[in-house]
């Protein structure tokens, strides 16, 4: 990822990897046309009160936004994933979509904090789950750097 | 900032009364899965901290389980939430 003078950034990604964003990105996006209170969808959408009235009144005034903002980053991702180049907002959308992808992928995979791939079983069943876990941790880490790299003001001429 | 509010958190005595003016703060908990760069790189978006200051609640939040991020009003404390929570963070908040 390199960022851009105007706050973006440029995917340095093969074409399969792009395939496999979009992908993953589309997966997701259905998986919020269903039920959201899917425990798989918990991260997502974590509770702001402790008192259940509060937290009621947090989901009505807030429920519909937070979910329209994440279909949105998400159909976004999917649809600029072949991008060379992509503007401030499209790196912002991307780095919330990719977000979103780690947290019901690693829900779904049950990831802990110390967790190292290095003692997986081969047969594991959560293997490939667990490798593209690893790989969206890798790129998303990259789109934080860069976006960093834009935030410090140290960004390169370079573009 | 964070050290003012613990401390004025532990001169808080205990009240089940609601109490309007009594500021609310908004705590970031520890999560195994959002990468420390991406907590750090919110707390600056959002807040608009420095790189370091960023840098020391985030290691709180992963040190001790989790840090006060910021406070206010019941409005502004809501809606930072919201701001953390659209970018996938596992906030919460209280009166102090």
């Amino acid at each position: 990822m390199k960022p851009t003078a105007d706050g973006g950034v440029e995917p340095q990604l093969s074409r399969d990897e792009r395939t496999l964003v979009a992908n993953l990105a589309s997966e997701l996006r259905s998986l919020l046309d269903g039920d959201t209170g899917d425990p798989l969808l918990r991260r997502l959408f974590p509770p702001a009160y402790d008192e259940e009235a509060d937290e009621t009144a947090y989901r009505d005034l807030m429920g519909s936004e937070l979910l329209n903002g994440r279909r949105e980053a998400l159909e976004l991702l999917a649809r600029t994933a072949k991008q060379k180049r992509l503007s401030a907002d499209e790196a912002d959308a991307w780095l919330r979509a990719l977000n979103d992808l780690r947290l019901v992928l690693g829900t779904r995979l049950d990831v802990q904090e110390d967790m190292l791939l290095d003692d997986l079983r081969p047969d594991d069943p959560r293997a490939s789950g667990l490798a593209i876990y690893g790989w969206l941790s890798w790129l998303q880490e990259q789109l934080v750097a860069a976006l960093s790299a834009g935030l410090e003001g140290g960004t390169s001429p370079e573009s | 900032m964070t050290s003012t509010i613990e401390v004025e958190r532990e001169q808080v005595r205990e009240t089940h009364d609601v109490e309007p003016d009594r500021p609310w703060i908004v705590i970031v908990w520890n999560d195994p899965i959002n990468l420390m760069s991406y907590v750090t790189l919110v707390f600056q978006q959002l807040f608009g901290y420095s790189r370091a200051k960023a840098t020391t609640l985030m290691l709180q939040v992963h040190n001790e389980g989790k840090a006060v991020v910021s406070g206010g009003t019941r409005e502004k404390a809501e809606h930072d939430v919201a701001r953390l929570h659209a970018r996938g963070l596992w906030a919460t908040m209280r009166q102090d």
